[in-house]
């Protein structure tokens, strides 16, 4: 069904150094548009939904790019002030860094039926939208971790990093708030939404946890036992690739919710095939697949009844600017670095 | 009769449109006004309301800078974007700057303008953001730690979008409101204009449906501004009213005060043929006298008609009745009327003014010579004097006057008797009661020490009154 190329690409060295590259058309169609899709979400989980797009629009071809967070907001910059040639679409996880964009007047502004339609915390300035509804969540080994041990809030994690001679010494992971946007961006909502940061950094501290920079890493090494707890780890790449050993926990006490946020750059060559590609990824069609690939998590699933009061949706709005901000940022950082200790030279293998 | 309706539908529907274009021309240019006015203020109020946003978040902001380690560090609260993102869409700019000017966190675009060293913080200022247009605060905080000394300044800016809303919402609210006030002041305009046209309506309606000879005054309803219109047509139809009963009694009259002369003159004429030759003289010159008494009573009658009729309808005019004593002398021949007898003119030397009309008054005036010089008995003396509140013009003559019964009868229209003798003494005094009585005077007789005096009594009019 896919004519598809897959390149993995490695330069370490660039700013703009993107990951993966993949093009999506459909099968025996002669597409006279191509737009450029600048994206921190694996290929693999967008898989389904740009297919289903380029079969839909046959007309539009999509190139897919898959970057780091950090490394595309650079990117996203530079292009922003002309120096790069620029994306058609925008689509991040690091949401904190989009509305900073935004807020610099990279974007351009669009208004549907179906972009009007999103919550106002989904939306700003009608340049920028949330376009999926992922769980921040712990995840554990369940051949390794006693199910009484299954912390299913942040105090219970507390508790269990708190006791004397713990077996999670040097077995817990997160990610690393300098290496990942995202996981800058989850760390620095739970030092806003809760008192427990700081003890969850003293208990991070204590038992020698591990700060590392990507979602499969951690993912994968939770399975293999090398991590027996991980948290903060988007639920919706746990889901994507099922492992029988693994355990999901929504945090009872609350679980942040990320939008990924898509923009139109302002010097986008192709806004049109943008604008038709936010509004089917926003429509019910779009919204279903995305579901199906654990990206939007629907209030009504068993497996996440939390209370309403316990889900935390990251409010896309220019709140977020603080995470931005220099001095909070250098001291945010300094913070956790004194937990963590100096990241390791040359940085984190970067890999999807 | 068609046509003349419509004109009158007509003409009322103009008034009407012309009064609904004033008030609509006047709403228009009240709207534009209230318009203008309104945007202004809602553009005051916007930009206060949305300043006081921009100086809060300024100051939390100051408020959260701290010394560590001899440099300013500013620990940005979430509380101030909070308070910014409160205009939901528009787009945010901070700079937080040490003494000497460079940029410690925050944005290069939020720049504080050149020369606001010297302005007093804080202060407002309009600039930019990305070529979009904003407004900015800038506020101080000093510092005179022992490893640091100086002014950290805190510039926040933001877009205008929820400002310029706000003040568009504002303008939208006060331009409904005036909407819906037009519109009413529009709708009872209307309709009063209709109410108070309906009594003209009436009025026609009255009017049409008359008798063609009711003259009687109508009832006056509807504002004040209709009654005076009633009101003048009610004294326009009285004047009517009178002219046309005169014109009746002129023709009843005449018709009366004819038949008796005219059968007399025919029976001397019978006789005249059916007498023997040697009559035939006398009788003739008996016809003669009959027929230019005839003549007399005529010309009394015209002068009536001609009296009540300028009493009417000429304006009264101030009039000097020693001119008209010179001219009632001048008309009348006392030669013809009772030759040998000398008629005496006395006047004053200043001017005797009495409002009338002249025309009215010689008429009046030669009546009373012809009275006096037929009935009466020499010298006949024809005078005017005067004093503050009443002037007169006079005739007298030496006789006794007519009997009492006779001058108990004078005044009325004509009289009987007096006609019934081809002469027309009665007629004459009529004339000079109605001039008398038209200029709002009198007529008095009686026996004065040389005489039986005729007067006709007026009141002064001052010269300076005129």
């Amino acid at each position: 069904m896919i004519r598809a190329a897959l390149f993995a690409l490695l330069l370490p060295l660039s700013v703009s150094a993107q990951e993966a590259v993949q093009s999506f058309a459909a099968p025996a169609a002669t597409p006279d548009t191509e737009i450029i899709v600048r994206s921190t979400t694996d290929i693999a989980v967008l898989t389904p939904a740009l297919n289903a797009f380029v079969a839909l629009y046959p007309g539009i071809s999509i190139t897919y790019e898959q970057w780091g967070s950090n490394a595309l907001y650079a990117d996203s910059r530079a292009a922003c002030e002309g120096q790069i040639p620029p994306a058609d679409v925008v689509f991040s996880s690091g949401v904190h860094q989009m509305v900073d964009l935004v807020n610099r007047a990279c974007a351009s502004p669009y208004v549907s039926e179906i972009t009007r339609a999103l919550p106002a915390s989904r939306t700003w300035r009608d340049e920028l939208w949330g376009i999926t509804l992922e769980p921040a969540v712990i995840i554990y080994n369940t051949a390794l971790v006693p199910a009484e041990d299954a912390p299913t809030t942040r105090f219970a994690l507390l508790d269990l990093m708190r006791r004397a001679e713990t077996p999670y010494r040097g077995k817990i992971a997160t990610y690393d708030v300098e290496a990942s946007g995202l996981g800058f961006l989850f760390a620095f909502m739970d030092s806003l939404e809760a008192t427990t940061f700081g003890g969850l950094l003293e208990g991070f501290a204590r038992t020698n946890s591990v700060a590392t920079c990507c979602s499969a890493e951690i993912i994968d090494g939770v399975a293999s036992g090398e991590y027996l707890i991980a948290y903060n780890v988007l639920g919706s790449y746990v889901s994507s690739v099922p492992r029988e050993n693994i355990g999901v926990i929504h945090p009872d006490d609350y679980t942040l919710l990320l939008s990924r946020a898509y923009m139109i750059p302002k010097t986008a060559r192709n806004k049109d095939g943008a604008e038709v590609l936010l509004d089917f990824l926003l429509s019910d069609a779009g919204q279903n697949i995305l579901a199906a690939g654990n990206l939007v998590q629907r209030p009504d699933s068993d497996e996440t009844a939390l209370s309403e009061s316990a889900q935390r949706p990251i409010a896309i709005d220019p709140k977020l600017l603080v995470a931005m901000d220099r001095h909070r940022r250098t001291r945010f950082v300094g913070q956790w670095r004194s937990t963590f200790g100096a990241l390791p030279a040359g940085g984190f293998l970067s890999a999807p | 009769m068609p046509t003349d309706e419509l004109r009158v539908i007509a003409a009322q529907r103009s008034l009407l449109s012309r009064v609904m274009i004033g008030v609509l021309s006047l709403l228009a240019v009240g709207g534009c006004v209230v318009l203008l006015a309104s945007f202004a203020y809602g553009k005051n109020a916007a930009r206060q309301a949305y300043d006081r946003l921009l100086i809060g978040a300024a100051n939390d902001i100051a408020e959260s800078i701290n010394i560590i380690d001899g440099a300013a560090v500013a620990d940005i609260p979430v509380s101030a974007f909070g308070l910014l993102s409160l205009a939901l869409d528009d787009r945010i700019s901070y700079a937080v700057r040490g003494p000497d000017g460079t940029l410690l966190t925050g944005y290069e675009t939020a720049l504080p303008p050149e020369g606001s060293a010297r302005r007093s913080p804080p202060f407002y200022y309009d600039s930019t953001l990305q070529g979009e247009p904003s407004r900015f605060v800038t506020v101080v905080r000093r510092f005179s730690e022992r490893d640091y000394s100086g002014t950290v300044s805190v510039t926040v800016g933001q877009t205008l979008r929820a400002r310029n809303e706000m003040a568009l919402n504002l303008t939208k609210g006060a331009l409904v409101m005036t909407g819906l006030a037009g519109i009413a002041l529009i709708l009872s305009a209307y309709l009063v204009i209709r109410s108070a046209m309906r009594p003209l309506d009436q009025m026609a309606n009255e009017l049409l449906a008359r008798d063609p000879y009711d003259l009687t005054p109508m009832k006056a309803h509807g504002p004040a501004e209709v009654a005076v219109m009633t009101e003048a047509m009610n004294r326009f139809m009285q004047r009517l009213d009178r002219q046309i009963g005169a014109m009746k009694h002129l023709i009843s009259d005449t018709a009366h005060q004819l038949r008796t002369p005219v059968a007399a003159i025919r029976a001397q004429a019978e006789l005249a043929l059916e007498d023997d030759k040697d009559h035939q003289p006398q009788r003739l010159e008996r016809l003669l006298r009959r027929t230019r008494s005839l003549g007399n009573l005529l010309d009394q009658m015209l002068s009536r008609a001609l009296v009540i009729h300028r009493t009417d309808n000429a304006p009264p005019k101030p009039v000097d009745l020693r001119d008209i004593a010179l001219q009632v002398l001048d008309d009348c021949d006392p030669d013809l009327l009772a030759p040998g007898v000398e008629v005496d003119l006395i006047i004053t030397e200043a001017p005797v003014i009495v409002m009338a009309d002249e025309v009215s008054l010689t008429e009046a005036g030669k009546n009373m010579l012809t009275n006096a010089l037929q009935h009466g008995q020499a010298p006949v003396r024809i005078g005017v004097s005067t004093n503050t509140n009443q002037s007169e013009l006079w005739v007298e003559d030496a006789g006794e006057g007519p009997e009492q019964d006779v001058l108990s009868r004078i005044g009325g229209r004509f009289e009987r008797s007096a006609a019934s003798r081809g002469t027309s003494a009665g007629l004459g005094l009529s004339i000079v009661h109605a001039v008398a009585e038209a200029f709002g005077g009198k007529i008095t007789m009686g026996k004065q020490a040389n005489g039986f005096r005729v007067a006709l009594v007026l009141p002064t009019q001052e010269e300076d009154e005129l």
